[in-house]
């Protein structure tokens, strides 16, 4: 069908030639006319320019290969020349410029058409439409001076035009092609450099606001693509400060942080007195005051920008702090000032009667300027905002710049703490992470501790969590402080117990920071008294484990604590360092021995030992290829043990020891297969005993793919390994399989898959292959022709010698690598409860787990119910559900439902984490792949799942609807 | 239940009409401007045209809002308040002031209600039905909805507690609701052909609205009551650019800037959370509109978010009622209740409950809003009662207190009361006092004037002295007339009326060709003829305006005689004129006639020598009209001599 579409197409494009003979010429020039000829035929035929304009519309939704463009644009700017129609000519114009852009075509050929046609034309949009093809073709062009100044040209003879469009784009184009340097030194074809940057300039008082704008973007355009902007401009972008168009502002408080920037340092005078300051304060100033401008875009826009202002002064700084309170024209001091003199007067806490904030002094009326010019109160009332964006942009500029500016940030403080009362989470965890971001500069005093402390109680677990990690990092000035922090901790720990783990961590930091604030509080705190002896403590009580991690922790780093400590609290320390060594520290404690505190400081010196163990045994490994099966076996099993000891040892190894581990552990199961009787015996007889080979080839293949997808960190040159011993184990299958089955029919299949696995092997790591010297696949690849002729039994029996001939491949380690891992902390698994629910319908479980060295959970991890009657259910957890509180760590909170048709009494689901692989997305794109052929869908999908948690037994019990 | 939150005394004149008068003729200085003391007779009614003309019941004064524009011939009334410290005649503006004889529907063309509170719209019935006024009301659809109740809720205390006569019935209160139209947020209603307002969004209660008025190119912006600084439920008044002659703000907080209400929005909380985690309660006594919902929203959202358990309640009846409306006029709201109520409507009160009279007694912590605010009577005083013997429990004043009433009392440090009956209520209760008010403050009012960019401001509804504060400031950094017009006194303001005159496209096309375009902004001379012709006016070129008239063209040509003292001949002395003015004019073309003269454009110069003296060249400079500009200065130049020649 398509071929006899294609013949009458050829047939009347034959006819049309012959009926218009400037046509003719036409046709010599078409290398290949299938798309070209066809566009013209239609564009022919089209008798309305509705018609027409279809037709295009049509051709525009093909692409076009880049051999093709220059006929096709010929066709259609013949068809340009001749069209009446604007709506047409505007269609053919914007395919003009979409064409340009097609990869591999160079479009300095239908440059002059373009600007030739540009000049004829009259419709305004046509004509807006014909320059953007024009910036097309500039930005296509970069290198060609000559081009870039005839458009610039053309774009300044066009600036004048009446209908705004044209200017936009006139001014666009000027923005992104306009020449540099103010004297460019060819002075090509008589076209003399103009200074663009005035040109522009001058458009900046332009009479529609959107050309105003345009003229902004392109001045901004032109400093981003290294042009050094002029100090004049500032002046004019400050006039634009007060356009009634929103654009027009949000565009010009960009211009003018750009030439703040840029020139910071220079000197201009304040209007209406004679003194003068520095431009980046006066800029700061202006953009302060566009923090109050009545459109939130713009206000967005100020914030964000006052952030990255950092050479500002500080005594303008801190003025965005100040608002100058008064109330019947007396001065009057705001909540903040009150509290901190309460608190420095040693009255805290007091009760506020009416009247206490009544005002003092009398307020000189002169003096009060109500608009600052200046930066007055920009910070309060951005934090005070209507919008939340607003808000948020300006706690992060609050952020940046108590970043840069320690004295700042002790001032912003009682800001920020206010924000913690925020009516959007969103802002309120803002403000709590931009809090720990400057925790470094501050220490709270103890009325604001109290204000953040109070913020625990919030029902939000990221709000909560947020907190226990400000918490981690703060100072806090007095022991009361860590009296209030620890029992608002523990209230928290009681109302929401699940937050155990976060806040033990916290309590852990909180104890090794403030080591001489806990010592007063250590007595009370373990309730010891000095001459009875006190009941001693629930040791599986999260709170009293919670009051230990703080005190061993302060301990550490005041030796004169243990003398405080009580015998049980000894005997806690000793069971809580081995149940909760991550939390625990070791101490050097009066009258025990502990051999590693007082060994330890003597080793850090050297080199790590453990590492050079890892590595020595290794090398063992393989240095010791030819040894007898037997010591062979023997070697790698003590290996294999002493990496995996090793492993639970050193955490910082343990990534190493287990891959290394897991590679020997390969070797090792394949050894093993081949060292199997089996293979002297006559086929029939080893029936039953070729399970243990298959299962070790099954065996194999899971470690392969563990190795390569749950380890981050893993190399190319690792993967070539890996993929190795997968085609091992893969030959090992062959050959079993052959064995145990009848009949040569399968194994033409089987025998066949294999051979192109090898090939694929040898495509994907063609580079990496000179490393395989003496492998595997190294003498297959020698006897690869041959196998393709042989026969199944004789292509097995090759691989069956070569396979045992093969050697151990080294496999080099990686800098650093890490296991992928996971738990879930909830469900816990402990409830006797079950969780009943009518059958048919659905039950949400809360499923919230830690993920550690996971790349992109988000596509690869999933969720599995395993239910009793053997079903299983995979479940995609929400892109949104992942949070990423660290480097490294993902933390998945999400729901997952469970239903299920009546039981008869309540069972256990098991609900585990898998991670989802595809083996074939990793292997890079290479030239064999046909350019778009693979479609996207391959590489997301999941060729399998390993599962890597703990699975967790939940008690369910769907009941029977009741009718 | 006045207006809610009022922190001001509130300033009562003896009588209520005093007026202020702004006048100021077409063409305008500004010295112009006279301000009128005491009532003015008729003759103000018959204001030019274009001038706004005001009428102010709520001058320097807060309470009873009533003001009335004229504006290019239109009336308008603002608000109808009335007075909550009167309780005779004096309560309601005196209406006989508009018109001594004639019906009001026939002298004003609308009446504008900016929002439900009872100093902004408690005459609107008397107004209405008992003066009699037959006219459009506009107003918000929220202030449609709420203020019937409001309105009802006054009359039943005036008239079945306290038993007052002349007072307006439900009857009147319905018919008035009937005349009212009520308007969108930045909806344009063309109330007649000329006349149209517009909506803007004022923050301060739910529904309270800016209105514009304008006639033509005139425009008079109302603030009605706004707030600048957003709260928890409702957002911040915004106002476009949008110029007006006038813009009328109120100024109760004309001489405070306000802290930031974040520390009082804690403080506030933390107050609440500590007494019910002692096992105390706590007493807000409020009114039932605004800020009730105000602190209902903001506990609201604390018991969410810290997950509290301890009951809130609510007193039922009118506030009930009000939260009702609040549900629905969501999109009146500020943006967190706007975006979230999808999901949940935040005024759908999850942990507050409508409250029972023998929930008091019940032990454990609770917290409880109660009316009124001033713990002068009512459910909030019975609540106190039981509740001040312990020092467990805590009471909050979220406003201000009249003095007189219990809470007045309390606030200044009372522990002893005396109740009646020679009870004696010794208070233990802790007394706490928050100001949550939804006035614009100083700064507040400052950074709405910048946004609308008015031509003159007109301060109402504060008090006198601390206006003139406000006045002195915004005169000084906006550079714009202000004024403070008194009860009853007329401002009379100038305007300047723009005219539109048409042009022909022709000598649009023609002038356009000769400039550049980036300076269309400013200014330019342009030559042509005005046409006025059935009170259109056009502008049209010369030739076409002589065609058009039926008009020959009469050429007129200027001569001028320039004496110079030059001894050379005619000849030579035309050479000298003709490579000096050449030598300066670089952009006209220059000429040496071979008669002898010099043309510069058409202008013409001829030398000769003077009769009576031959070391004296006449020369004769002729133009004609349309060349006068430069006639004109080549006449200056040649008077000036020309340069001594290298001879």
């Amino acid at each position: 069908m398509a071929a006899h579409l294609k013949k009458r197409v050829y047939e009347e494009f034959t006819k049309v030639v012959q009926q218009q003979e400037e046509i003719a010429t036409k046709k010599l020039r078409l290398t290949k006319p299938s798309k070209s000829a066809a566009l013209h035929i239609d564009l022919c035929k089209a008798t309305s320019p509705a018609d027409a304009l279809q037709y295009l519309l049509q051709f525009a939704r093909k692409p076009v290969e880049a051999e093709s463009v220059e006929g096709v644009v010929r066709i259609l700017l013949e068809h340009y020349y001749k069209e009446n129609d604007p709506s047409v000519r505007l269609k053919i114009a914007s395919l003009l410029g979409l064409l340009s852009k097609t990869e591999g075509f160079s479009p300095d050929c239908i440059m002059d058409d373009a600007v030739n046609i540009l000049q004829n034309e009259k419709s305004h949009q046509v004509l807006a439409q014909l320059l953007d093809t024009l910036l097309a073709i500039g930005t296509k062009l970069p290198e060609n001076q000559a081009i870039q100044m005839r458009l610039v040209d053309v774009a300044c003879k066009h600036l004048t035009d009446t209908s705004h469009g044209v200017r936009n784009k006139c001014l666009q184009l000027l923005g992104n092609l306009g020449s540099l340097e103010k004297s460019v030194t060819k002075d090509t074809e008589g076209l003399a450099a103009r200074d663009v940057q005035k040109i522009v300039g001058d458009y900046f008082s332009d009479q529609d606001p959107r050309v105003r704008t345009a003229a902004i973007k392109a001045m901004l355009q032109l400093h981003e693509r290294g042009l050094k902007l002029h100090q004049t401009i500032y002046n004019q972008a400050c006039k634009l400060l007060s356009d009634d168009y929103e654009q027009v502002r949000s565009a010009a408080v960009q211009l003018i942080w750009v030439v703040s920037q840029l020139y910071p340092e220079s000197i201009v005078p304040i209007p209406s007195s004679n003194e003068e300051i520095r431009l980046i304060d006066d800029a700061f100033g202006k953009i302060c005051h566009m923090v109050s401008d009545g459109s939130w875009v713009v206000r967005v826009q100020a914030a964000k920008l006052l952030g990255s202002m950092e050479q500002v002064s500080s005594h303008f700084l801190e003025q965005t702090l100040d608002k100058k309170l008064m109330s019947d024209l007396r001065r009057k001091r705001t909540a903040h000032e009150r509290a901190k003199e309460l608190y420095s007067s040693g009255e805290f806490s007091s009760g506020r009667k009416w009247g206490d904030d009544a005002p003092k002094e009398e307020v000189d009326t002169g003096a009060v300027n109500l608009i600052e010019s200046g930066a007055c109160g920009a910070f309060v009332h951005g934090l005070e905002d209507e919008m939340y964006e607003v808000r948020i942009a300006a706690v992060e500029a609050l952020c940046m710049l108590a970043q840069s500016s320690p004295s700042f940030a002790e001032k912003c403080l009682d800001f920020l703490v206010d924000m913690f009362n925020d009516e959007i989470e969103e802002v309120r965890l803002q403000s709590i992470h931009t809090m720990r971001k400057i925790s470094n500069n501050i220490t709270l005093r103890e009325d604001q501790l109290d204000t953040v402390l109070a913020v625990l109680e919030d029902s939000s677990r990221d709000i909560r969590e947020a907190l226990h990690e400000l918490l981690c990092c703060t100072n806090v000035s007095t022991k009361e402080g860590i009296h209030l922090a620890l029992v608002e901790l523990l209230k928290n720990l009681t109302k929401y117990p699940t937050d155990r783990d976060s806040i033990w961590k916290c309590l852990k930091f909180l104890g090794s920071r403030h080591p001489t604030l806990v010592l007063p509080l250590v007595p009370e705190l373990l309730s010891t008294h000095p001459f009875f002896d006190t009941a001693e403590p629930d040791m599986d009580d999260p709170a009293y484990i919670a009051v230990l991690v703080l005190i061993f922790n302060a301990a550490k780093m005041c030796p004169t604590m243990p003398a405080l400590f009580s015998d049980h609290t000894f005997r806690h320390y000793a069971y809580l360092r081995d149940s909760l060594s991550h939390l625990v520290p070791a101490l050097r404690l009066p009258g025990r021995k502990l051999v590693s505190s007082t060994v330890y400081p003597n080793i850090v010196p050297h080199e790590d030992p453990s590492q050079q163990f890892l590595q020595q045994s290794l090398e063992r490994v393989y240095s010791l290829q030819h040894l007898d099966p037997q010591g062979a076996q023997e070697l790698l099993e003590l290996t294999i043990r002493d990496l995996q000891r090793l492993g639970e040892l050193q955490s910082e190894l343990a990534g190493v020891a287990d891959f290394s581990a897991a590679y020997l552990r390969c070797q090792l199961l394949l050894i093993k297969a081949l060292q199997e009787k089996l293979w002297n015996v006559a086929a029939p007889l080893y029936l039953k005993q070729s399970d243990l080979a298959s299962a070790a080839a099954k065996q194999i293949m899971e470690e392969t793919y563990k190795m390569e997808f749950m380890y981050s960190g893993v190399e190319n040159k690792q993967v070539v390994i890996i993929h190795h011993m997968r085609l091992q184990a893969k030959a090992l299958q062959l050959i079993v399989t052959a064995r145990t089955t009848r009949g040569v029919d399968p194994l033409f299949g089987m025998c066949e898959k294999f051979l192109q696995e090898v090939d694929f092997f040898q495509r994907c790591f063609i580079a990496d292959l000179p490393h395989l010297q003496d492998s595997f696949v190294d003498k297959l690849l020698d006897l690869m022709p041959r196998l393709m002729t042989s026969k199944p039994a004789e292509v097995v029996k090759i691989l069956q010698t070569t396979l045992r001939q093969s050697t151990l491949l080294h496999l080099p380690l990686p800098e650093q690598i890490d296991k992928a891992s996971a738990t879930i902390i909830e469900p816990a698994g402990e409830s006797d409860n079950p969780l009943r629910f009518t059958s048919g319908l659905v039950v949400a479980l809360d499923v919230d787990a830690t993920l550690e060295h996971v790349q992109d959970p988000q596509s690869t991890v999933k969720v599995q119910v395993l239910y009793p009657d053997g079903q299983a259910q995979m479940i995609h957890p929400k892109p949104a559900d992942f949070r990423n509180p660290g480097p490294g760590r993902h933390r998945l909170i999400t729901q997952v439902y469970l239903s299920h048709t009546a039981w008869t009494e309540p069972c256990q689901v098991e609900v585990r984490l898998l991670l989802a692989y595809n083996s074939n997305a990793r292997i890079p794109k290479s030239s064999w792949i046909e350019g778009g052929e693979v479609s996207p869908q391959v590489e997301t999908s999941i060729e399998g799942t390993i599962p890597f948690s703990k699975p967790v037994k939940v008690y369910i019990m769907p009941k029977p609807a009741r009718r | 239940m006045s207006g809610g939150g009022h922190a001001s005394p509130l300033h009562i004149c003896p009588h209520s009409s005093p007026r202020v008068q702004f006048s100021h003729p077409t063409k305008g200085s500004e010295e112009l401007v006279r301000q009128q003391g005491g009532g003015g007779g008729e003759g103000d009614l018959a204001m030019p045209l274009t001038c706004p003309l005001l009428r102010v019941g709520a001058g320097q004064d807060v309470g009873r809002s009533c003001i009335l524009v004229s504006i290019a011939g239109k009336n308008v009334m603002l608000d109808c308040g009335m007075h909550m410290g009167f309780n005779d005649d004096r309560r309601f503006p005196d209406f006989s002031y508009i018109t001594q004889n004639g019906r009001l529907t026939d002298f004003l063309d609308c009446v504008i209600i900016s929002h439900f509170h009872l100093d902004h719209c408690g005459a609107l019935p008397y107004f209405s039905e008992m003066v009699g006024y037959d006219g459009p009301i506009y107003m918000t659809h929220p202030t449609q909805a709420i203020c019937p109740i409001l309105l009802e809720d006054y009359r039943k205390i005036a008239v079945d507690k306290k038993g007052e006569a002349n007072f307006f019935t439900s009857q009147m209160i319905k018919d008035c609701m009937k005349k009212v139209v009520a308007v969108h947020l930045h909806q344009t209603v063309q109330v007649d052909d000329e006349l149209e307002i517009k909506a803007y969004y004022a923050g301060h209660v739910l529904g309270a609205a800016m209105f514009q008025i304008k006639v033509g190119s005139e425009s008079v912006v109302y603030t009605g009551d706004y707030n600048m600084t957003p709260d928890r439920h409702l957002g911040a008044a915004w106002i476009d650019k949008c110029r007006p002659n006038l813009l009328i703000t109120e100024s109760t907080y004309a001489t405070t800037i306000r802290d930031s209400k974040r520390c009082r929005e804690r403080d506030f909380l933390k107050k609440v959370h500590e007494t019910v985690e002692r096992g105390g309660k706590v007493l807000i006594p409020v009114f039932a509109l605004g800020r009730a919902q105000e602190l209902c929203i903001l506990l609201e959202t604390f018991w969410e978010r810290m997950n509290l358990k301890v009951p809130i309640y609510f007193s039922t009846g009118l506030t009930e009622k009000a939260n009702h409306y609040y549900k629905l006029f969501i999109t009146w709201t500020n943006q967190k209740i706007r975006k979230t109520f999808v999901q949940r409507n935040m005024f759908e009160f999850k942990h507050i409950k409508a409250f029972d009279r023998a929930f008091a007694d019940n032990p454990g912590p609770m917290v409880v809003f109660a009316t009124p605010g001033m713990l002068h009577a009512g459910q909030s005083l019975q609540i106190f009662r039981k509740w001040a013997g312990n020092e467990k429990n805590m009471v909050i004043m979220p406003g201000y207190c009249v003095q007189g009433t219990v809470g007045h009392k309390i606030l200044s440090g009372q522990r002893k009361l005396e109740m009646e009956g020679r009870q004696v209520l010794e208070v233990k209760m802790q007394v706490e006092y928050m100001s949550f008010s939804a006035h614009a403050d100083a700064k507040g009012i400052m950074q709405l004037v910048g946004q609308a960019e008015p031509e003159s401001v007109l301060l109402v509804h504060g008090e006198a002295k601390k206006m003139e504060f406000l006045k002195q400031k915004i005169e000084q950094e906006f550079r714009v007339n202000c004024y403070m017009p008194a009860n009853g006194e007329t401002v009379t303001l100038p305007t300047s009326p723009s005219i539109p005159v048409g042009i022909s496209l022709g000598l649009l096309k023609q002038e356009m060709a000769q400039g550049l375009l980036p300076e269309a902004k400013k200014p330019r001379l342009l030559h042509g003829t005005l046409i006025m012709k059935d009170s259109n006016l056009r502008l049209v070129s010369s030739e076409q305006a002589l065609k058009e008239l039926g008009l020959a063209e009469h050429q007129l040509r200027f001569t001028c005689r320039v004496h110079l003292h030059d001894t050379r001949k005619e000849q030579e002395t035309a050479m000298r004129v003709h490579s000096h003015l050449k030598s300066i004019l670089k952009d006209h073309c220059v000429q040496h006639l071979p008669d002898g003269s010099v043309t510069v454009e058409s202008i013409l110069i001829q030398a000769a020598a003077h009769s009576e003296d031959p070391g004296t060249k006449v020369l004769l400079v002729s133009w004609t009209y349309q060349d006068e500009e430069l006639g004109s200065y080549l006449t200056s130049l040649l008077k000036k001599g020309l340069p001594q020649a290298p001879s």
